[in-house]
């Protein structure tokens, strides 16, 4: 087990640029295993920017990732599942081509018995290797109440319960940290107060990490707050630190329009 | 084979039920019932169409393996050509200059030598999409026939190789294009069997994730690159080998047989069929063989002109894939797919 004092994953004065622009700048936070953070702040602030390079899509100019006190060199983002660490997309990026079943398969694969050399023969381990997807599949939509939906196509179900498929693509890859990119965006009340419900169960298993927009979501939910703008960190602890920082209250908080879309 | 189908809430409890059997059993179980209706087929019928049916047969296969590069890996290939011209190479070189081989072992070779040709492809295709994969494949079905013309004395020219091949078992008294039809047939479900499992299992979701969102499907642990060449490789082999069988059958491997319009015909023939399953390799196969010799036979009916009746032909096919692609936009095998839930859903209205 890890050590509860060791941070699952740590950002280290990460900095980002995309030609002049500083999209991240010595950025560094740590994510402790069962604890829930969430990044927000303004549109462009670098949110999705600091994903991308926890999942390897960016690399950093500067700065280090740890995963698990191991540094993480150039790491590929389809490396990073086996390191237990899953992603939801703002897209979504549902396979349209796939069931849900076969969606939320797609996500345990990393966790297969059978090698893809069975599945070519069509042996009996491979029968046994899918039974099992299969299981940890259904497993996966059962916990956020959508088995139902399991042999219907992402394109015929409604958004909220494709975000839930996504999510449960995630969940099935048995993941020590979960990033989820606006995992409240386009929900509902109702699918929202669920999602709420279903994070903190979620927490009693592994660590999460969000980025989001609806910030109240994220004052309900998180266990750690760290707010970006213009790419820099300027505020980061508890909830109630952060809502009653000044800094935040002008970067973010203190917009109307914001208020408006949070309440 | 229908990996792709949509499970009705009706059918999923057999479907359930049939996921306990281990895949190679049921698909061997199909590939026996099929083999004994191709079996049966030739039996009835003369040896014309015998050569016809064992035509039908490497068809399917090319095809497959197209299926599986484009429908399931979602690559598109204009050049698959190329695949075959390879395995027919294969074979015929190793006929003439290795004679004592068994036919079996020529064959694998053609698979082989398609399926490194693949990976080569693949491997430079992979980070190649849309119209820039579609001109890369293009120009290797261009390209790779050319290579007879600069090796005359080794490859045979413009006029390629020509051979025997003498693969029937001493004591089988039967008619030589029947047996080229079973031998042909037992290879192509053979490598169907595989291909089936492939379509339903692991690797062949691998390839639809890859297919279908590949920033997803890396962080679902997925190796969104080596998945695109392994399709390649598959698909690659399976036109070597449908290469092979077409060398074995003709007793001839000639650069005018793999010109670019064989690969263009090819992909035609599968969105015909339908590209998103093995079926739909089935049904293009037999459009390819069937549909050009019935458009041929209507244009000597029609006693025109020899430059009109030359290319009737192909006008006819050519009109046949649009109207098809217009009634059934997602080919033969999808327009039967939505007549079998459109007749489920009446059944189910009826009760």
């Amino acid at each position: 087990m890890t050590n509860a004092e060791q941070p699952l994953l740590s950002v280290a004065g990460v900095t980002v640029r995309f030609g002049g622009l500083v999209a991240l700048s010595d950025v560094s936070l740590e994510v402790a295993p069962r604890t829930v953070v969430g990044v927000i702040g303004p549109n462009g602030a670098g949110k999705t920017t600091l994903f991308n390079v926890v999942c390897g899509f960016v690399r950093p100019k500067q700065g280090t990732l740890s995963w698990r006190g191991t540094t993480l060199r150039n790491h590929r983002p389809d490396q990073l599942a086996n390191l237990g660490i899953a992603r939801t997309l703002q897209g979504l990026g549902l396979f349209a081509g796939l069931s849900v079943l076969h969606n939320v398969m797609a996500g345990a694969d990393r966790t297969a018995k059978s090698g893809l050399a069975a599945s070519v023969l069509g042996s009996r381990g491979a029968a046994r290797g899918e039974r099992d997807l299969r299981a940890k599949a259904m497993t996966a939509l059962a916990t956020l109440g959508i088995a139902d939906t399991a042999h219907r196509y992402p394109g015929e179900l409604p958004y909220g319960v494709q975000k839930r498929a996504a999510l449960a693509r995630a969940l099935a890859a048995e993941p020590e940290l979960l990033l989820l990119d606006e995992p409240a965006s386009g929900l509902s009340e109702q699918d929202m107060a669920e999602l709420v419900t279903h994070l903190r169960t979620l927490r009693e298993d592994m660590a999460i990490m969000l980025v989001e927009h609806h910030v109240d979501l994220v004052m309900r939910v998180c266990d750690r707050v760290v707010v970006l703008n213009f790419g820099e960190v300027i505020a980061e602890g508890d909830p109630a630190k952060v809502r009653n920082d000044p800094l935040v209250t002008e970067a973010y908080l203190g917009d109307p329009a914001r208020e408006r879309d949070s309440a | 084979m229908g990996a792709d189908t949509v499970t009705k809430p009706a059918t999923r409890t057999t479907a359930q039920a049939r996921r306990a059997i281990p895949p190679l059993l049921l698909h061997l179980g199909a590939a026996i019932i099929a083999l004994v209706l191709v079996v049966a087929l030739t039996l009835a019928t003369d040896p014309f169409t015998n050569l016809r049916i064992a035509t039908v047969g490497y068809y399917v296969l090319a095809l497959a393996g197209l299926a599986v590069l484009t429908g399931m890996g979602g690559q598109i290939s204009l050049g698959h050509g190329a695949f075959l011209f390879i395995g027919a190479y294969t074979v015929g070189l190793l006929v003439i200059h290795a004679p004592s081989l068994p036919i079996w072992a020529d064959l694998i070779a053609a698979a082989v030598a398609g399926g490194i040709a693949g990976l080569l492809t693949g491997a430079a295709a992979a980070r190649l999409h849309g119209p820039y994969l579609a001109g890369a494949t293009l120009a290797l079905a261009v390209g790779l026939p050319a290579i007879t013309q600069r090796f005359p004395d080794f490859l045979g020219g413009s006029n390629g190789l020509s051979f025997t091949v003498n693969s029937e078992p001493a004591g089988l008294a039967v008619p030589s294009t029947r047996w080229q039809a079973w031998l042909v047939w037992l290879t192509v479900l053979i490598a169907l069997v595989l291909l089936a499992n492939i379509a339903r299992g692991r690797l062949g979701r691998r390839m639809r994730s890859v297919r279908d969102d590949e920033v997803a499907a890396s962080l679902a642990g997925i190796h969104v690159g080596r998945t695109k060449i392994v399709a390649f490789l598959i698909s690659a082999a399976c036109g070597g080998l449908a290469g092979g069988l077409q060398a074995f059958l003709l007793g001839t491997a000639a650069p005018g047989s793999f010109t670019p319009a064989l690969s263009l015909s090819l992909l035609a023939a599968l969105v015909l069929g339908g590209i998103g399953s093995l079926w739909g390799a089935l049904w293009g196969a037999l459009a390819l063989v069937y549909f050009q010799a019935w458009a041929e036979d209507v244009s000597d009916a029609l006693q025109l002109p020899t430059p009109v009746a030359n290319n009737l032909p192909l006008a006819l096919y050519g009109v046949i894939l649009i109207v098809i692609t217009f009634v059934a936009p997602h080919g033969i095998q999808g327009g039967l797919r939505r007549l079998g839930a459109l007749a489920h859903r009446t059944r189910g209205g009826n009760r």
